[in-house]
């Protein structure tokens, strides 16, 4: 608004703008506006990006790695690599279009594996049961945090670096830092692992926790894009004061999509223990952050409000993909940490020019 | 905490029964207070400080790695007037500084389980051989096959920093099973065409599984699997059984934790190196105790820079000429 305030009269100095362009307003269709289009698609199509580039990343990686990394097999085998930090990342996308941060994802998740794994292969729970608890306690996990942001006022990077503490450090408590072995959960509660069962179509090996992943980014994103709850989501992420004045409870919402988010965490709980085998205390450590790469390598913006949860699901992909297709070029482990590196600046940067479209 | 109480109410005992031992007094500070292996290890320093009316104040980093929490409490250690310290540095080189400071002030530091760099910045280290421990997985797998020439290897190591237990027992492995290993302290420099590949495993079940489907993928005939401990071998089995391969590879480990030697038993572990961290610590209170009553510090084993506290292979399909124990035997000595 402000730069287009009249100059005062008088001063000479400002003269010049008459010769300045002046088409910052009007529609160019000369050259120069092919990147300008590139630049307001994206931005109404914030997916386009991910899809764009994991497009790319498997074109690039089926020529330079050759047909190991272009069959069936493998395409198949990053879906089963990335599906866990894929369920996470979906969870994270809910709250980070609420404009939060939830570091507690796979806190939330490994714990709810332990109390399934404790309750179903040591105390004899028949295993529905555990998982239920499992589903309920990641709930509650969710709601706990929900309820720092929303009732005791804390950032959400705040509350949930606490609770992302907190929860792990009940999971070494109660799994005693020590793994549920694969073959006690064989014995004893064999439905704990039925994500990891497979689907074999010639080369393709597709597993059911694969399968799990698009399912909740369907779900998820069916319940964001067509229904009032979602619009409210939005609403609120995009601005909370003005979410609030046109009559959304913004905290209620809020509450609900922690809740939900952790029931997420919990469905990734479930799908972890196929995927793994066994129920190790150790493993995903670093799944928050993992999760929120994909989240933002998938376009989903941090300040809230803009991105869809597609995103995420391409954004995990492009990760699994750079991976397999380093290590089948042969590159060494520290370069693809690397390469994912320069993949979250490239996007945010990307995703900061596309917002600019709409100034 | 439990630990600290038990502790100061001992002291308080002999305090109150006028026993001359009041005034020596011990701290363990452990890299985490969580891991299974370091909970044992507490157990055998808590047990013989019992025994020998030893005080033991006993202190743990929040996770692997956490530095700052150890130099914390070496120095409260070295305010509280302790004959001697036992450490499992997080950090082999970052406690140097507060390590030596101790040292200055009249206390034995010894290192359990991980070695300073240099060694000699303690006064002594009790540790598992891990080359050796290596080594003899390497063997026994070289001695099962027979033939080691269609061998096809899969690596799993622990992470890409490289630290000395991850190139110590991966080498020794290699060498163990006759690879030309050129740099004893780098992993993946090795040119023979029997390697399929290292990967990371971070050192548990799900890092595990990926390194070796990633493997695999290289190269699917892999019949040889080296893992950097049973956590991890458990997620290569998972990953081979997902593919039905489970049959055509030796897995290997190091460790000696209760569910690896379980798995060992239960077939999906081929053989397994056993430590001994109770062990270490018992030797290293006793070593204390010795320190205090006499001022002598304890000696390294021959031929190397540390006191072994030793290996064993733990294997329910024995070998010519490499001795080791059953899984049944091992249950009875396993930690965690």
């Amino acid at each position: 608004m402000s730069d287009t305030t009249p100059a005062k009269k008088g001063q000479d100095f400002e003269h010049v703008l008459d010769k300045s362009d002046r088409s910052v307003a009007s529609f160019e269709t000369s050259q120069r506006n092919i990147i300008e289009r590139l630049q307001s698609a994206l931005h109404g199509n914030p997916t386009l990006v991910p899809v764009i580039v994991l497009a790319a990343a498997v074109a690039v990686f089926g020529l330079v790695a050759g047909g190991k990394f272009f069959s069936a097999f493998n395409l198949t085998l990053i879906m089963q690599q990335v599906s866990i930090i894929g369920i996470l990342a979906a969870a994270q996308s809910l709250i980070i279009l609420t404009a939060g941060i939830d570091l507690s994802v796979a806190a939330i998740m490994v714990l709810m594996a332990v109390i399934a794994g404790n309750l179903a292969v040591y105390n004899g729970v028949p295993a529905p049961i555990a998982l239920i608890v499992a589903f309920v306690g990641g709930t509650v996990a969710g709601l706990i945090n929900g309820f720092l942001v929303t009732k005791v006022k804390l950032p959400p990077f705040i509350s949930t670096l606490g609770t992302w503490s907190i929860f792990f450090a009940l999971n070494l408590w109660l799994s005693g830092a020590q793994s549920i072995r694969s073959q006690d959960i064989d014995a004893n509660a064999p439905l704990l692992k039925f994500f990891g069962q497979t689907i074999e179509m010639g080369g393709a090996r597709i597993t059911y926790g694969s399968i799990l992943m698009v399912l909740v980014f369907a779900v998820l994103w069916y319940m964001l894009n067509k229904t009032a709850w979602g619009r409210h989501v939005y609403a609120v992420g995009d601005d909370k004061e003005a979410a609030e004045l046109a009559g959304i409870r913004t905290d209620r919402t809020l509450l609900s999509v922690y809740a939900l988010s952790g029931f997420v965490c919990a469905i990734a709980a479930w799908a972890s223990i196929g995927r793994v085998g066994s129920i190790s205390p150790q493993a995903f450590y670093e799944g928050n952050l993992q999760s929120i790469t994909a989240v933002v390598i998938g376009g989903i913006s941090l300040f809230g409000g803009r991105g869809s949860i597609l995103g995420a699901l391409f954004g995990a992909l492009i990760v699994g993909v750079f991976q397999s297709g380093l290590r089948l070029a042969g590159v060494d482990v520290l370069w693809q940490v690397f390469a994912i590196g320069w993949l979250i600046i490239i996007a945010v940067a990307i995703d900061q020019w596309i917002r600019k479209a709409s100034a | 905490m439990k630990q600290l109480l038990t502790g100061s109410a001992i002291a308080l005992a002999l305090t109150a029964s006028g026993a001359f031992a009041e005034d020596i007094s011990a701290c363990l500070v452990t890299k985490t207070d969580t891991n299974p292996f370091f909970v044992k290890m507490k157990e055998g320093a808590s047990a013989q400080a019992e025994a020998l009316g030893i005080k033991l104040n006993t202190y743990a980093g929040k996770l692997d790695g956490d530095v700052e929490t150890q130099i914390a409490a070496v120095e409260s250690c070295i305010a509280g007037g302790a004959k001697g310290i036992l450490i499992t540095p997080s950090d082999s080189r970052a406690l140097a500084p507060v390590v030596t400071q101790a040292r200055e002030a009249g206390v034995l530091v010894i290192a359990l389980d991980t070695p300073f760099e240099p060694t000699d910045t303690a006064d002594a280290t009790f540790a598992t051989d891990n080359f050796l421990a290596g080594e003899l997985i390497g063997q026994w797998a070289a001695a099962k096959m027979g033939d080691t020439s269609q061998a096809k290897i899969a690596l799993l190591d622990l992470n890409p920093s490289e630290v000395s237990v991850d190139y110590l027992r991966n080498n020794g492995f290699l060498q163990g099973f006759g690879v030309d290993i050129k740099d004893p302290k780098d992993i993946g420099d090795e040119d023979d065409a029997r390697i399929v590949g290292n990967d990371v495993t971070n050192g548990n079940e799900e890092g595990g599984r990926t390194a070796m489907e990633n493997l695999l993928q290289k190269d699917s005939g892999v019949n040889v699997v080296y893992t950097i401990n049973e956590p991890a071998a458990a997620g290569a089995y998972e990953a081979l059984k997902s593919m039905g391969l489970e049959s055509q590879a030796l897995i290997v480990s190091v460790d000696g934790g209760c569910p690896g030697v379980q798995n060992v038993k239960d077939g999906v572990i081929g053989a397994t190196s056993m430590q001994f961290p109770l062990l270490m610590a018992s030797k290293g209170i006793e070593a204390i105790k010795a320190y205090a009553d006499t001022g002598e510090k304890p000696m390294n084993s021959e031929g190397l820079d540390f006191f072994n506290t030793g290996v064993e292979l733990v294997t329910d399909q024995p070998v010519e000429g490499i001795p080791s124990i059953t899984s049944e035997e091992a249950l009875g000595k396993c930690w965690g």
